[in-house]
């Protein structure tokens, strides 16, 4: 499956570009007609979801991808920048490279799917909603972008512009403190970009390709003999390219977040608006774990391997760590901003495995966290909207006051907790099983279960806090979950207890290209 | 020896410069005629100017050396007019908009004034003896000192006209001495042959170096680089909008064009090459590499406490001479074509920044970022355009500025030198830093909600055409960069006598 084209724009084009012809739309809606943006904006996703559904279908799961082009699908390659010259010994070449592998696959149904619930979402957003909508979609075309770009460029240039609407978002329609929680997740950002720009440029002047001399395709750079020798990134297992590996892995650490680059996480979280949180939660994180297993593992496996440990053990601070902060919280979405530090040390966990089992735990795990957490981060902003106030000890007994709410809550929650028959019941044990099957890092892995401990503990607190007791006063006046609420929930949960229960299909999804990173792994594996 | 036949025949190729001049004398006597009160007067300067503009657009792929080796044209030369043409061209348009200098007691002096600094800059781009290198610094600075007390009513604006030329006339004078000295050792004024001098006779450390460093005083002050920066502030503050905005691109690209092949060309023997082959024992990188980073890290954090959004300006100018420079040290083709780049992507983004505080300060009266509390939403097309500006200024992809910065760290890292890494290193986190302060722009327009007059601003078509003509090319050229690319590498020739 070569090619998907509609209307002569291949289908990944589509996917990314398509906000983008929404925010043309909505920034020329005029102002009298300001309600009906938010519908116009939410058509956008909405397409889009479809276009993933599309490619879900016309997905070949045989194909495997991740260092060989011809392992990619929906494959969209075009120069961009070609200038022939002398310059650099060698052309300067940037290329459209976009296609979809069994690692992106998963992220890009994923992106779509909690871009569309975001918009559904964000209905309870009154503040100048054009500018909202308009950074929203500007946002989503970011997001879809870094899962489709296969050449590091372009992977960049959508890596930083994402950035721009974030700030944005969280810092017009955030919070108290949201000036302070924009600037800080702008900086923080920023900051791990200047390590991925650095070794981006010295990969390029390292790369050795015919023709072109230097090339941005990150396929190629997997490949070492397309690396100049003579150059200290081209000779495996040298210092230098431990460093790059390094550089990398701190700027994807800071979008994940592992400890200690996560201290901008619980601040944004708590900031931003809620469909901005379910976003920020359900897919950028994910930009982190992603850029590692697509970027850094297939290009430095030398040095990815040699760095088991300490990333297994950076894996089980965040999963322990994250626990007991949220263990500590009394702010609701404070808790779940922890609980997500927590649960993308399961990721990090399973990639440090570096066997099947682990990565495909690791990927299936970012899945199912986007969906969970974004259910959890909406439950909040429910009750945020009724009761203006997310106090842990501000609630008690809205399982009575509000049962269809606690209903969804309350499978969100188990979900969480890895509940047998929810989805990340089978990503977690997957993740373990990787672990254990490592001897380097199986005592990590043994210590890291100690999360799924406490995880259950703060959950089950939680629970007990604001769903059981006695209802306050002060609460009798709250509306039970609206339709506009279902919607955006049940989608989630759906698929939530589908995936618990036949995950075979989806894992198989991912299979390929899971087996073809081992491989790329494996022959540095002691 | 060439005779005077040669010198006429050499007129030929100074027709650009000529026509400068025409249009100076024209335009000084039209304003006589027309009562100073007319417009016209402005738009006959980019007339001539965008004559000229042609003229030296014909000129591209020459090389030669004119009036007795005083002055050479080449691609490198021509891309400096280009630029100077260019930002002069907006920099009158920004005059003819501007509020500060309608109600000023002199309405269209500014046109010769800026034609005249704009001929300057033509002359120091184009230099290769150091008298003619003085006189060409000499003729753009004493203009330039008449712009800052252009409105010479205002008190800041004198106090501005009279620091620029205390520090202007300090700096030119320990340069001159500088460059005495590099005359006394090598008895010549014309810097090929100086280079020629050096590389066979050798290079006496001290006395060299010596006249290094008092040279880049000149150099430096014309840049604003720290530490000769100190005027920077005050005259950007001082100043009138437009001339601010003519000081901190064309008369700093100027700088650039006479340093960069000053230093290109006296200490190397042979700069035209991919690799400069410089004269080795001659410091002059590490030079440049202590006034750039001095340049980025002082310009960076010193912005971050301004509240008057045109020191805020200087100081990121300051910056952005560090960034520059870092170009500069690498001493090959590839930092050559990365500093042009930037510079190109440096007017357009440094011009559309002051032409925002232009506009706002035309309906606030003010230039004061607290005055600007939700500016994006009472004048939404110029809140995005600073957007733009603002991010380009600071580096964010899809934006020319990204493009700019991108080269000048390649080119850095090409080498592999640990040094270079490390210095690509700090410029990386430089601009991490300079968000901050740029950033904060956009904060009080967006984040706050307006306080007291909440009317929206209205704008004429005029100044949308304008912000338009550079905020698309900050995106364009951060978008598809190919003509960017090749119109700086091209230019990328220093000419090469011998």
């Amino acid at each position: 499956m070569g090619e998907f084209k509609i209307l002569g724009i291949g289908i990944l084009s589509w996917l990314i570009f398509l906000p983008i012809l929404g925010m043309i739309v909505i920034a020329f809606i005029p102002k009298t007609y300001e309600r009906i943006v938010k519908y116009v904006a939410l058509v956008f996703p909405f397409i889009q979801l479809i276009l993933s559904l599309v490619l879900l279908l016309n997905y070949n799961p045989g194909l495997a991808g991740i260092n060989k082009i011809e392992g990619f699908q929906f494959i969209e390659k075009f120069d961009w920048i070609n200038v022939p010259a002398i310059l650099w010994d060698g052309r300067i070449h940037i290329e459209y490279f976009l296609g979809i592998d069994g690692l992106s696959l998963p992220m890009v149904i994923l992106t779509s799917l909690i871009s569309f619930i975001g918009a559904v979402a964000s209905f309870s957003i009154k503040k100048n909603e054009k500018g909202y909508y308009i950074m929203y979609l500007f946002l989503v075309t970011g997001m879809m972008g870094v899962f489709c770009a296969l050449d590091m460029f372009l992977f960049f240039v959508f890596w930083e512009v994402m950035l721009l609407p974030m700030y944005f978002l969280i810092g017009i329609w955030g919070g108290e403190r949201r000036e302070y929680a924009a600037i800080k997740f702008f900086l923080y950002t920023l900051f791990g970009s200047v390590f991925i720009l650095v070794t981006i440029i010295a990969m390029y002047f390292t790369s050795n390709v015919p023709i072109y001399g230097h090339t941005f395709n990150m396929l190629e750079w997997m490949d070492p003999t397309k690396l100049n020798p003579e150059l200290p990134l081209g000779q495996l297992g040298s210092n230098f390219r431990y460093l790059a590996f390094i550089a990398l892995f701190i700027g994807f650490a800071i979008k994940v977040p592992i400890f200690p680059f996560h201290t901008w996480l619980p601040d944004a979280h708590v900031e931003a608006p809620t469909a901005i949180s379910v976003i920020l939660a359900g897919v950028l994180l994910k930009m982190g774990s992603y850029g590692i297993m697509r970027i850094s593992y297939p290009i430095f496996p030398d040095a990815a391997v040699s760095f088991t440990y300490p990333m297994a053990i950076l894996a089980m601070i965040n999963i322990i760590y994250g626990a007991l902060c949220a263990m500590a919280q009394k702010d609701f979405k404070k808790l779940i901003a922890y609980s997500s530090i927590s649960h993308m040390g399961y990721v990090m966990l399973g990639i440090a495995s570096n066997t099947n089992i682990g990565y495909t735990g690791a990927i299936f795990q970012m899945f199912n966290h986007g969906t969970i957490t974004a259910i959890l981060f909406l439950s909040v902003g429910i009750i945020y909207d009724r009761a203006h106030t997310r106090g842990l000890y501000d609630f008690g007994g809205l399982a009575n006051k509000m049962p269809k709410y606690f209903a969804v809550v309350i499978i969100g929650f188990f979900a969480s907790i890895g509940l047998p028959g929810l989805s990340a019941f089978i990503s977690e044990s997957f993740v373990f099983l990787g672990g254990f099957s490592n001897t380097t890092i199986r005592i990590i892995a043994i210590v890291s279960t100690l999360g799924i401990i406490l995880n259950a503990a703060y959950i089950l607190w939680t629970i007990q806090r604001v769903f059981f007791g006695e209802l306050p006063e002060k609460w009798n006046e709250l509306t039970d979950i609206s339709p506009r609420e279902l919607v955006s929930t049940v989608p989630l949960l759906i698929i939530i207890i589908y995936l618990g229960i036949m995950p075979g299909n989806f894992i198989n999804l991912m299979t390929a290209s899971v087996n073809q990173l081992v491989t790329i792994i494996g022959p540095f594996l002691k | 020896m060439q005779t005077s036949i040669d010198l006429l025949s050499n007129l030929k190729s100074f027709l650009p410069e000529t026509v400068l001049l025409l249009t100076i004398i024209i335009t000084l006597i039209a304003d006589l005629i027309l009562k100073r009160k007319s417009p016209f007067v402005g738009v006959l300067g980019i007339i001539g100017l965008i004559i000229t503009g042609i003229i030296v657009a014909g000129q591209f792929g020459i090389r030669e050396s004119l009036f007795f080796n005083m002055v050479v044209i080449d691609p490198y030369s021509v891309f400096f007019k280009e630029l100077f043409v260019l930002s002069t061209i907006f920099v009158l348009l920004f005059a003819m908009g501007s509020d500060e200098i309608k109600t000023s007691m002199y309405k269209n002096e500014y046109v010769y004034l800026f034609l005249s600094l704009t001929f300057g800059a033509f002359l120091m781009s184009s230099s290769v003896n150091m008298l003619m290198m003085y006189l060409s610094l000499e003729l753009a600075s004493l203009t330039s000192y008449i712009l800052a007390g252009y409105t010479k009513k205002v008190k800041r604006s004198t106090e501005a006209a009279m620091k620029y030329i205390i520090y202007g006339a300090a700096s030119s004078g320990i340069m001159i001495y500088g460059m005495s000295l590099l005359y006394g050792y090598t008895g010549t004024m014309n810097i090929y042959s100086v280079a020629q001098y050096l590389s066979t006779a050798g290079s006496s450390g001290t006395i060299v170096t010596l006249s290094i460093i008092l040279i880049v005083a000149g150099f430096g002050y014309k840049i604003s680089s720290v530490p000769f920066h100190f005027w920077t502030p005050d005259v950007y503050e001082g100043s009138p909008i437009p001339v601010t905005a003519f000081l901190a691109v064309t008369s700093s690209a100027a700088g650039f064009a006479i340093l960069i092949r000053f230093f290109a060309t006296t200490f190397s023997i042979n700069a035209s090459k991919e690799v400069w082959e410089l004269i080795p024992n001659i410091g002059w990188t590490e030079v440049i590499i202590v006034l750039s980073v001095a340049s980025m890290i002082i310009g960076n954090f010193v912005a971050i406490w301004q509240t008057s959004l045109k020191r805020l300006l200087a100081y990121s100018s300051i910056a952005q001479s560090g960034y520059i420079m870092l170009g500069l040290v690498v001493a090959n083709k590839s930092g050559l074509t990365a500093m042009m780049i930037y510079l190109i992507a440096y007017l357009f983004m440094n011009l559309g920044a002051f032409y925002v505080t232009l506009l706002i300060f035309n309906k606030l009266g003010t230039d004061d970022i607290d005055e600007m509390k939700g500016l994006g939403y009472r004048a939404p097309f110029i809140g995005v355009a600073m957007a733009i500006f603002m991010f380009a200024l600071s580096g964010i992809p899809a934006t020319a500025g990204f493009i700019g910065k991108f080269y000048l760290f390649a080119a850095l890292l090409e080498t592999g030198k640990n040094s270079m890494i490390v210095l690509a290193i700090i410029g990386l986190i430089n601009s991490v830093i300079s968000l901050y302060f740029y950033i904060k722009v956009l904060k009080s327009m967006y984040l706050k909600s307006p306080e007291g007059d909440t009317s929206k601003l209205l704008f004429s078509a005029a100044n949308y055409v304008v912000l338009l003509l550079l905020a698309v090319p900050t995106i364009f050229f951060g978008i598809y960069f190919y003509p960017l690319i090749k119109f700086a590498e091209n230019s990328a020739i220093l000419f090469w006598m011998r």
